[in-house]
């Protein structure tokens, strides 16, 4: 038993080093003397302040931030409100929807994105800021639309009924009785809507107007020469969302072991 | 409460000017060409003609559908045993397991394949070795990640119940686990093959511009080149073989639940 263990151990070790190899490379490249991609010649904090000084660099930072956070907070609202409509519609009306928002998250993004580009070019809308935040709530509507669904399916009927008896209005039985029932739904369709913002290249690349560029179309069009800035880009961003997700993941872990310690004792 | 689903009527509008619309437009372009100053837009098959006529586009299609097609099968290969040694693990060393997976897949897809770059630049692997690595590591966390949720819902008690009714361990794997996991495996498959067959940044980046797939193709007619009709006309063919390519997993899906 103890040596079947080791083959396992070994084998997920390995697939760990190859999802970490390369992050570790460019995190320890960033501190690079020199422009070398392969030489480390030594220790410098110059592409970090290379990368500060950068406009273009820190504005790319700020549309990917600014776009995921708006994009995750108007398609989670309206995402929201479509599925409790849709939990009360007919079912001809939900496989309708159903199958129009499968066509963005089964199309490949590069589809979705150049049907877009030719939509804004039919209706002539210049292509910038506006339309690259509308492409991203686009297609962040769907997943949090996919998330909320399943919750409201779970949720009892009578309930929203009892409390419209009790004399609630029909919107304060949605905001008292409803949404705190199908909360956690929605709260995982906003996580999901903000990582396919943040790390979404393809329609942004075929939507954003010129001089808008997010993380992704800002690399993109860096990495045809070597830039090592880019290096202690993407070291920071490793850097904010390990520290996300440890905030998010590890503590309330923390918080379930001394709950159970303490129940223990 | 019935009156709620009234919230639904202004999202059929957006839905449909702003996700149907669009694809009726790449069609309207891929049947289409530019006309004269008398008739602006012919209906045309032109592009069609064009595409199937050249032997370098059917040969960017079909080494599209061959990288997609491996890369998938490389990741169910390496992810089905991560997956399932990780579902073995105690439940907090799952977590942590599945988290550590996660983790590179919320790093931004262009850092995460520039990342790659320095690295491969040591290696002296041909350009399209450094693709198929490149695909495998982007790809390969959402295949461990929907295998292992597939194994995770799986009743424990099974196995020890195929070992009572005389089953060895590998009958057991290959009767109770696999059969159970396979729908892990599709959806795996949907989420690979259909971002592999379709991707062009990967290539461009660690493939040097010299592997050229039918998404570098898709992005030269439209950002390059401006002929957007031919351009609809490759993405309307890749779209029909993403479906009839997924038309064929999930028959294959349900047949497996039939038997």
């Amino acid at each position: 038993m103890k040596k079947k263990l080791n083959v396992q151990s070994i084998y997920l070790i390995l697939i760990m080093a190859f999802f970490y190899l390369p992050i570790v490379y460019v995190i320890f490249f960033s501190f690079n003397e020199s422009r070398s991609l392969t030489n480390f010649t030594g220790f410098s904090l110059q592409w970090y302040e290379k990368m500060f000084k950068t406009r273009a660099m820190m504005e790319s930072v700020y549309y990917s931030t600014l776009i995921a956070v708006i994009a995750t907070i108007v398609s989670t609202i309206v995402g929201t409100i479509v599925a409790i409509g849709l939990s009360k519609s007919s079912r001809l009306i939900k496989q309708i929807v159903t199958q129009v928002n499968n066509l963005p998250m089964l199309n490949p993004d590069i589809v979705t994105a150049i049907g877009l580009m030719l939509l804004f070019s039919t209706f002539n809308i210049p292509t910038g800021f506006g339309t690259l935040l509308l492409a991203h709530i686009i297609f962040c509507i769907p997943y949090v639309i996919l998330s909320v669904m399943p919750k409201l399916r779970q949720l009892d009927e009578n309930l929203a009924e009892a409390a419209l008896d009790l004399g609630c209005t029909p919107f304060q039985a949605l905001y008292k009785v409803i949404i705190p029932q199908i909360k956690e739904g929605i709260v995982s369709g906003a996580l999901v809507a903000f990582t396919m913002s943040f790390d979404d290249f393809v329609i942004s690349y075929f939507t954003t107007g010129p001089g808008i560029n997010n993380i992704s179309t800002y690399v993109y069009a860096t990495t045809k020469r070597i830039n090592p800035s880019v290096n202690a880009l993407s070291t920071l961003i490793v850097l904010v969302i390990t520290i996300i997700l440890i905030i998010t993941n590890v503590v309330p872990m923390i918080k379930t072991r001394r709950i159970k310690n303490e129940k223990a004792a | 409460m019935k009156s709620f689903k009234r919230l639904v009527y202004p999202y059929l509008g957006w839905a449909g000017a702003l996700i149907v619309l669009p694809m009726l437009i790449i069609v309207f372009y891929a049947f289409s060409m530019q006309g004269n100053d008398v008739i602006p837009v012919k209906l045309t098959l032109q592009n069609f003609v064009r595409f199937f006529s050249d032997p370098i586009f059917i040969e960017v299609l079909w080494r599209s559908v061959r990288l997609a097609v491996i890369t998938t099968i490389i990741c169910i290969l390496l992810g089905y045993p991560a997956a399932y040694f990780i579902a073995k693990l105690s439940p907090d060393n799952q977590s942590v397991m599945v988290l550590l997976v996660t983790l590179p897949q919320l790093i931004n897809m262009l850092v995460r394949t520039y990342a790659w770059r320095g690295l491969l630049l040591n290696l002296p692997f041909s350009p399209a070795v450094k693709v198929y690595i490149g695909m495998v590591y982007n790809f390969l966390p959402y295949m461990i990640l929907q295998i292992y949720t597939s194994l995770s819902k799986m009743d424990p008690s099974l196995i020890p119940a195929a070992y009572d009714l005389g089953c060895d361990e590998k009958t057991a794997f290959l009767k109770v686990t696999l059969p159970l996991s396979i729908p892990g495996i599709i959806s795996g498959i949907t989420l690979v093959f259909l971002p592999a067959v379709s991707s062009f940044f990967i290539p461009k980046l660690l493939g040097g511009g010299s592997y050229v797939l039918i998404g570098n193709l898709i992005e030269n007619y439209f950002v390059t080149t401006g002929d957007w009709n031919f351009g609809s006309a490759v993405s309307l063919l890749m779209a029909v073989v993403i479906l009839i390519s997924m038309y064929f997993t999930r028959k294959f899906d349900y047949d497996e639940e039939e038997r």
